[in-house]
């Protein structure tokens, strides 16, 4: 174990302290004051550059003003000093608070730019028994998330029919609205379950697209690290990688009208087997077969795929 | 700067109208009484802004939308006929359609309430009080001025605010999508939900209402302008003018350069919904991303629009209170500058995920971190004008100081916002909701209260009530931490904004937020309180209560200060170092 990821660890769990049992993850957790726990090497990257160096550094910068203001108020007021003194410049000290700021900004910039680079450039090589070699093209999978008001429409465009449609195209409902005809399911999971859920492979590379046929709305897996907008007459662009198979949730980010709060993102990660029977079933048009297929998530390994009613 | 002598000589008549004739508030053309009436009518919109901020804490006090339901009007006849024309409905039945309508219509409702609680703080309460209050009452004063240079056109900006905010509060009651009324898209108005997204007339009115107040505005910053450039008392450079002045001149130097951006993306709003034009529809070849550009090249200044006159406020307090110069006086005047020239070209970290090129957000990225410099240089500065001193803890002292830390606390989380990567997880979350209250209701607001009560002796001639200060300070400073800390936590654990319900784990940090409402709700009426108190004991005030460290030219006046002053322009010496 790196230090790297020993610190990534040691923080997640600072950050997630409520659930020291059973990490809670892809969806909020109560009384939590951190991040999710991390599902993608980019959510960790993410997490650690906030949680060490930038925390770190501002939390330092609060206390040392928050102590001065304390010394000052302790040692300078007037009943300590009756007598104010005089002083109004001192250049070394100018000169100080000047270039040690600039030097912290620094810092923080060499920890940051490389993370938004990485989020933003899609990698073109990854590592293999140690080797650096390049991505081949059939480890990626392209998928488009339409946002419209108020739901997802998926789209996986690497498979298209003469016409160029997409052979699998479905649109992913909520099963909760705020209303009384909302359908009951566990609460734990209010408002982020949807009917049709997105499904990718694990440990496979994800490019996603995202798009809109209304207002703008905004795609985002906060255990993944990313969120894009989506955007009426653009096609935005993004990555992720996922090695754990689960589920993940995120909500829709940017306010998109009446029900906002009730367009939740749901992404169903499973082992390639299980993947390729849900594509299949999806081709065939049963969503609800296929959706069966991935009710219960494969651990990674397995060859068998669930054996749900078709 | 301290001035070792000044010689003054006022006007030996002072025709002071009367405080009941119409004329002298509809007529205007003392620098004095228009700050006044900014003031009053900065008070009563901040009532509204703050009964709205009341609604949405009392919604998201608990999962379930529960309370909005009770405010909105939904037609129970006609959905007692709709659901009683199919054969089996029950009462019951009917029971739960009227509330799943009344959720809808609380749906809607609550977008209309965020959307008019910003603009309203924004527009209509920070920068009237701060600029057009503070402003306009200690600018010409301090700079030893008559008044400002177009004392007329000064009251125009003054009176037509109210027609603003009357055209915005109209528009909360008219249809702005079928069957809601109100104007529901944000603060920021994003198309295309601002336009195709909302087919009713009170978008149309909040549009006319914000070009209303931006001519207010622009019209104000040229006079403050003029006024600092030109009417100086003789001996004052601008290198030893107040530091409020200061704070001024570039508050008014983003108005006029920011504010003409805003009109011209509202007018393409205008046209875009009324006329036709395409401007932001991608069907018609038009991008919706072009006015999230145009927008926020306004709406970065405008954030610092509402802190600088703030940064101007605390200078003069600490200093007053410290007994001691601002230490390093052109630093601060040159890192106001700064921030302001700087604040101009970041603005696209407001739009890190709108999917702009990887290099150009390094560059805002870059651009936005730079601010963090000059304003460091401020806070230490404060610090270091109080160390040495002999500091008096008078309640505008307490406001400056609490504004220092709190505005530190704001600032830094502003500096993980900035970092793009990072940003992508906290973009349109409850981080970024906590990060600008801690800077303006916790930074701005504080230098507003700071001003208020540096300043009330000198603008109504009556002391206030030091113990009921200390209380409201208190009470203010621990509510308004107990509402926005927290939501640094929900943000970070993926809580997005502008949501009206939200999933059961985040209840606990939403509940305590609202606590926290509840003190800051009590801490506003310990407020009024103490102001009901000032004007009933009418304790008479002074021309300096704050001694000799209070060293500006509003302190060699009365209190109230004559109707006109500086008939004859006061010299000004700065003291020998």
């Amino acid at each position: 174990m790196t230090l790297k990821s020993a610190f990534i660890s040691l923080t997640a769990l600072v950050g997630t302290a409520p659930a020291l049992a059973a990490p809670v993850v892809g969806r909020p957790e109560p009384g939590a004051i951190g991040f999710q726990p991390a599902a993608t090497e980019l959510a960790e990257s993410v997490s650690f550059v906030h949680n060490v160096p930038l925390m770190i550094i501002i939390t330092a910068i609060t206390i040392l003003v928050l102590a001065l203001l304390v010394y000052v108020i302790v040692r300078y007021n007037k009943r300590a000093n009756p007598e104010p003194g005089t002083f109004s410049h001192n250049v070394p000290l100018e000169v100080a608070w000047t270039v040690i700021p600039a030097l912290i900004l620094v810092v923080i910039a060499a920890f940051t730019f490389p993370l938004l680079y990485k989020i933003d450039q899609a990698p073109t090589t990854m590592r293999v028994d140690g080797e650096r070699v390049p991505i081949p093209e059939d480890q990626w999978l392209s998928v488009k998330a339409q946002g419209n008001q108020w739901n997802w429409t998926y789209a996986y465009v690497d498979e298209r029919d003469e016409e160029g449609f997409p052979l699998v195209e479905f649109t992913s409902n909520p099963l909760q609205t705020g209303l009384t005809t909302d359908t009951t399911g566990d609460p734990d999971l209010l408002y982020l379950e949807t009917d049709y859920p997105m499904v990718v492979p694990a440990g496979r590379y994800i490019r996603y697209y995202t798009a809109a046929s209304d207002v703008i709305h905004s795609w985002t897996v906060p255990a993944f690290g990313i969120k894009t907008d989506a955007i009426p007459g653009r096609l935005n662009q993004g990555w992720f990688k996922v090695d754990q198979p689960g589920v993940y949730y995120g909500q829709c980010s940017e306010l998109c009208g009446k029900d906002h709060a009730f367009m939740p993102i749901e992404v169903r990660v499973v082992p390639e087997a299980q993947y390729e029977d849900w594509y299949e079933t999806m081709k065939t048009g049963d969503w609800d077969a296929a959706r069966a297929i991935v009710e219960d998530i494969q651990p990674l390994g397995s060859a068998q795929v669930a054996d749900a009613a078709r | 700067m301290p001035f070792d002598e000044v010689a003054t000589a006022d006007g030996h008549h002072d025709h002071r109208p009367s405080l009941w004739d119409p004329r002298r508030w509809l007529f205007s053309t003392n620098h004095k009484d228009i700050g006044t009436m900014y003031l009053v009518f900065a008070l009563i919109a901040g009532i509204v802004g703050t009964f709205l901020s009341g609604l949405i804490r009392w919604e998201l006090a608990e999962p379930g939308i529960g309370p909005l339901t009770h405010l909105v009007y939904v037609n129970v006849e006609q959905i007692t006929q709709q659901v009683m024309a199919a054969s089996g409905a029950t009462q019951e039945m009917v029971d739960a359609a009227i509330l799943d309508e009344r959720i809808e219509a609380a749906k809607h409702f609550y977008n209309v309430v965020i959307t008019y609680h910003g603009l309203i703080m924004i527009f209509f309460m920070v920068m009237p009080a701060l600029i057009g209050g503070f402003g306009n009452w200690f600018v010409p004063l301090m700079i030893g001025a008559p008044d400002m240079a177009f004392p007329r056109m000064n009251n125009i900006s003054f009176w037509i605010l109210p027609f603003s905010f009357t055209l915005l509060m109209l528009s909360m009651f008219v249809p702005g999508i079928a069957g809601y009324n109100g104007f529901g898209g944000g603060w920021v108005m994003y198309p295309p939900l601002s336009t195709t997204g909302h087919d009713g007339p009170a978008f149309d009115l909040v549009i006319l209402s914000l070009h209303i107040a931006g001519i207010s505005s622009i019209l104000g910053a040229i006079n403050f302008i003029v006024t600092i450039l030109n009417m100086r008392a003789p001996g004052m450079t601008l290198n030893n003018m107040p530091l409020f002045a200061w704070s001024m001149l570039v508050t008014a130097a983003l108005l006029v350069l920011s504010l003409p951006v805003l009109a011209g993306a509202l007018t393409m709003l205008l046209t875009d919904r009324n006329f036709g034009s395409q401007f932001f529809n991608p069907a018609g070849g038009g991008d919706p991303v072009m006015y999230q550009h145009l927008f926020w090249f306004f709406g970065h200044p405008e954030v610092y629009i509402m802190i600088l006159p703030a940064f101007g406020i605390i200078s003069h307090i600490v200093s007053t209170f410290s007994k001691k110069p601002v230490f390093g006086y052109l630093g601060m005047a040159y890192a106001m500058v700064a921030i302001g020239v700087v604040g101009f070209i970041v603005w696209a970290h407001h739009m890190y995920t709108v999917g702009m090129n990887v290099d150009l957000k390094a560059y805002f990225m870059a651009a936005t971190m730079v601010i963090a410099v000059p304003t460091g240089i401020k806070i230490f500065s404060w610090i270091a004008t109080m160390w040495g001193g002999s500091i008096d803890f008078k309640v505008p002292m307490l406001w400056a100081i609490g504004f220092i830390f709190l505005f530190t606390v704001g600032g830094v989380t502003g500096v993980v916002l900035a970092n793009a990567g990072v940003d992508h997880a906290l973009h349109d979350t409850y981080y970024v909701v906590a990060h600008f209250h801690y800077v303006l209701s916790l930074g701005a607001v504080f230098g507003l209260f700071a001003g208020w009560y540096y300043w009330f002796e000198k603008m109504f001639g009556v002391k206030y009530n030091e113990r009921i200060g200390q209380v409201h300070f208190w009470l203010m400073f621990v509510g308004s931490n107990i509402i926005f800390f927290p939501q640094h936590f929900l943000g970070l654990n993926g809580m997005p904004r502008r949501y009206v319900d939200y999933n059961p784990a985040f209840q606990t940090w939403h509940e305590i937020s609202t606590w926290g409402y509840v003190v800051a709700v009590v801490a506003t009426g310990v407020f009024f309180i103490g102001m009901i108190e000032a004007a009933v004991r009418r304790r008479k005030g002074e021309a300096n209560p704050w001694g000799e460290s209070a060293t500006t030219l509003e302190w060699t006046l009365s209190s109230p200060p004559p109707f006109h002053q500086f008939n004859t322009l006061p010299v000004v010496k700065p003291a020998a170092h």
